[in-house]
């Protein structure tokens, strides 16, 4: 896919390493790059341009003429400009009323629906007793859906009885919290086009009506340069709080991000990034810039590391394998707290593809061999994994029939994990210490 | 813009009269794209007007309409260096002939893709897959719509079995327009539901199947083998029907489209596309960049909410009005 700005960047600075100083006309390439790598990431244009407009300003000004990492220096200078454009980071909803009443907006399938549980789900950790209402009239079997995503998450569902209107259904959402006590009331709505006039004026009545506490709009991250026109429109017709940028786990960049915030000038509160309830995270202004610039989100990897991985389990297997005691167990072990992190995939798609990852694909990483491998040594006895030298030809067949596999799978796997301990006694020899810092 | 702008443009794709029903598809499109196309008519008319040729900042300025649109930026630049190239042949002398040379080139893009046929003669299937709210299912129901309409038999595949309600959709438009739906509870296996539907539409001869498939990113690895399954179990259990399969693009997604197009060829083997919602301001740009980087083909617009909102795509209707 696309390469890093960094990788691209790095290109162009080479051609003038030793002379010391940039030139102009190398710094106009570098920002004809840049330019390049924020409408690939679907930045709208006029956006970039000004952008890069005030870039060129701030960098032949300044320190980047005489630096010694030209490469280093601007996409410091462009990621700190993007951090300052997407704003401040996601924050929790405002729910002071009795009960105050959040509602979701958005084009068609932005994922208000899934939005819709995830919050909800949210809400209830945070000891709140939230209400959810079906406003979504339009499409078919949409309340359906609601009612299913409220149940998968065990929060209370109001939806339209008859021909009930989405006012009436509102409204009655509303005396159905006094009554029970529900402290939030969260508003699906339908799905609907910036340029829809009846169903526009539908929702500002709904506004008018429910005197929403937050009204955040749901966008896709995946969004175009049409970003810009939606998220003016519905910041025009309503009083927007934020915005939650749905679709993240995929591999955009998520240039709209930047587009939308421009134009709604609403903070980007929350980002979806699966479709379990629980995928929601706070926004993260310094991840999304890293992301558009397709310089990785190392910062997810590391905190993904950190809830996955039991600290004191790694560090016994990081000692085992200094101490070159490393058996296949610890060799199974090490790969269930790998898979932990979860796809494999998904966790290279985090680093940064510059540098000495550059033409990995993450697509083409066999995750079925993490379980095949776990499947083998599941097979063997004990002893067997403590001492793999016993693994005589019937002793191979026996695991191989045992996890499914073929003896030459087996002797695939024993020829690795030899490797390894060769490596890893080469480790020990010094040069891990300087590579990890001891 | 005018009818007269777009046909001026490109009078060989002009379109045969409106058959039948009054708000027929000439209609629609033209409101969509005339709705999408505004602006951009607007940009273009200002950078040609006051000038006698061709400059460069004329080109840049097309060059960004172009990247506004969603072709992205190694489309946008190809197509207007080619322009660039033909400019300075005679063409180049009226800069009102611009519009023309920038649909020429974009419809060379779209028409280089291969055209697969519509309605093939035979029993057929049509798998629709796409990336999670593109609009599939809505869109089955407009190629349903359209079956029905041809005088053929319909029959719904509800293979979406993971997301909440998606059967129940569905089975709801089935409902509508009095088409059977094959379904099984939620969770099931959406393989398992496809060889079902393949097994009743044999029994009952029916002409066309249409396979609902749930909505996934194409970088999901599990998913995408869960199609490829689905499409092994097509061509495994429907050799004799002509297949399709048929990808649903968002008119509104970016550059992420060119991935999701790849990613979901290499699983699936993909035929052509349906471009949906183009109803809006988004002007699918996007469908070009894909046809240019994969060449493959768009077969419809998703004009509207409606069943009858489908129309044939027309590639250099579709350049002239993207320029236009």
């Amino acid at each position: 896919m696309f390469d890093g700005l960094q990788d691209k960047l790095q290109g162009v600075f080479r051609r003038i390493k030793g002379e010391g100083r940039v030139s102009e006309e190398v710094l106009r390439a570098a920002l004809r790059e840049i330019r390049m790598a924020l409408l690939e990431a679907d930045v709208n244009f006029r956006l970039v341009k000004s952008f890069v407009e005030r870039l060129e300003e701030r960098a032949l000004g300044e320190e980047v003429l005489r630096s010694l990492t030209p490469d280093q220096q601007v996409v410091k200078i462009v990621r700190d400009e993007l951090i300052r454009l997407l704003g401040e980071a996601g924050s929790e909803l405002q729910v002071e009323g009795r009960p105050s009443v959040v509602m979701l907006c958005g084009l068609q399938g932005s994922g208000k629906t899934t939005t819709a549980g995830k919050l909800a789900l949210r809400l209830k950790k945070r000891g709140r007793h939230p209400l959810l209402v079906a406003g979504d009239l339009q499409r078919a079997a949409a309340v359906e859906q609601l009612r299913q995503v409220g149940e998968g998450v065990g929060v209370p569902v109001v939806t339209p009885e008859g021909d009930e209107s989405v006012l009436a259904v509102a409204e009655r959402g509303l005396s159905v919290a006094r009554d029970r006590g529900h402290d939030v009331l969260l508003v699906d709505t339908a799905g609907r086009l910036h340029v829809d006039e009846r169903l526009m004026a539908e929702i500002r009545a709904l506004s008018e009506l429910l005197q929403p506490t937050e009204t955040l709009f749901v966008a896709d991250a995946m969004t175009g340069q049409d970003a810009v026109s939606s998220a003016k429109e519905f910041a025009a017709a309503l009083p927007l709080t934020g915005v939650v940028l749905t679709k993240l786990d995929g591999d955009t960049r998520g240039g709209a991000a930047l587009s939308i915030r421009n134009v709604a000038e609403v903070p980007i509160r929350f980002v979806g990034v699966g479709e379990r309830a629980e995928e929601l995270e706070l926004f993260d202004p310094e991840r999304m810039a890293s992301r558009i610039l397709g310089m990785g989100d190392v910062l997810s990897l590391i905190e993904k590391a950190e809830q996955g991985l039991d600290k004191a389990e790694t560090e016994r297997l990081a000692k085992r394998m200094a101490r070159d005691e490393f058996t296949l167990e610890d060799l199974r072990d090490h790969l269930k707290q790998l898979r932990k992190l979860g796809p494999l995939a998904g966790i290279l798609e985090m680093l940064p593809k510059a540098g000495p990852l550059r033409g990995l694909d993450p697509s083409a990483i066999d995750e079925g061999q993490l379980v095949r491998v776990q499947a083998m040594i599941d097979s063997m006895t004990p002893t067997e994994r403590r001492k793999p030298q016993i693994l005589n030809a019937s002793r191979r067949r026996r695991i191989a029939r045992g996890s499914g596999t073929r003896v030459q799978d087996i002797n695939q796997l024993i020829k690795q994990y030899r490797a390894m301990r060769k490596m890893m006694k080469g480790m020990k020899k010094g040069w891990m210490k300087k590579a990890f810092g001891g | 813009m005018s009818d007269r702008d777009i046909l001026e443009l490109a009078p060989e794709s002009r379109l045969p009269e409106e058959e039948g029903a009054g708000k027929g598809f000439w209609s629609k499109l033209k409101k969509g794209l005339s709705m999408t196309h505004h602006e951009l008519l607007e940009r273009v008319d200002a950078a040609v007007e006051g000038r006698g040729v061709i400059d460069e900042e004329t080109l840049e300025y097309l060059e960004e309409s172009l990247i506004g649109a969603d072709l992205g930026v190694e489309a946008s630049l190809e197509i207007v260096q080619a322009v660039r190239d033909r400019a300075r042949g005679y063409e180049a002398k009226d800069p009102t002939r611009l519009r023309t040379m920038l649909a020429d080139e974009i419809a060379v893009l779209l028409l280089d893709a291969p055209q697969p046929h519509r309605r093939p003669p035979g029993p057929r299937v049509t798998l629709v897959v796409g990336v999670n709210g593109v609009g599939k299912t809505t869109s089955i129901a407009k190629l349903a719509r359209r079956s029905l309409d041809e005088g053929d038999s319909v029959l719904l595949v509800a293979a979406d079995t993971f997301r909440a309600a998606a059967v129940e959709q569905i089975a709801l438009w089935g409902e509508r327009l009095g088409v059977d739906v094959v379904r099984q509870a939620q969770g099931s296996d959406p393989a398992a539901v496809v060889y079902d539907g393949l097994q009743a539409a044999r029994a009952r001869a029916i002409d066309h199947v249409i396979v609902d498939t749930a909505g996934r990113l194409h970088t999901k690895k599990n998913l995408m083998a869960e199609l490829e399954k689905i499409r092994r179990v097509v061509d495994r259990e429907a050799p004799d029907r002509h297949c399709l399969t048929l990808l649903v693009l968002d008119a509104t997604t970016g550059q992420n489209g060119i991935t999701q197009a790849q990613e979901f060829t290499r699983a699936v083997r993909v035929d052509a596309a349906l471009l949906a919602k183009i109803d809006g301001t988004a002007k699918g740009g996007v469908a070009v960049a894909v046809a240019r980087e994969l060449r493959l083909p768009v077969l419809y617009l998703g004009v509207g909410e409606g069943a009858e909102d489908l129309v044939d795509f027309r590639p250099r209707e579709f350049a002239a009005a993207l320029v236009a």
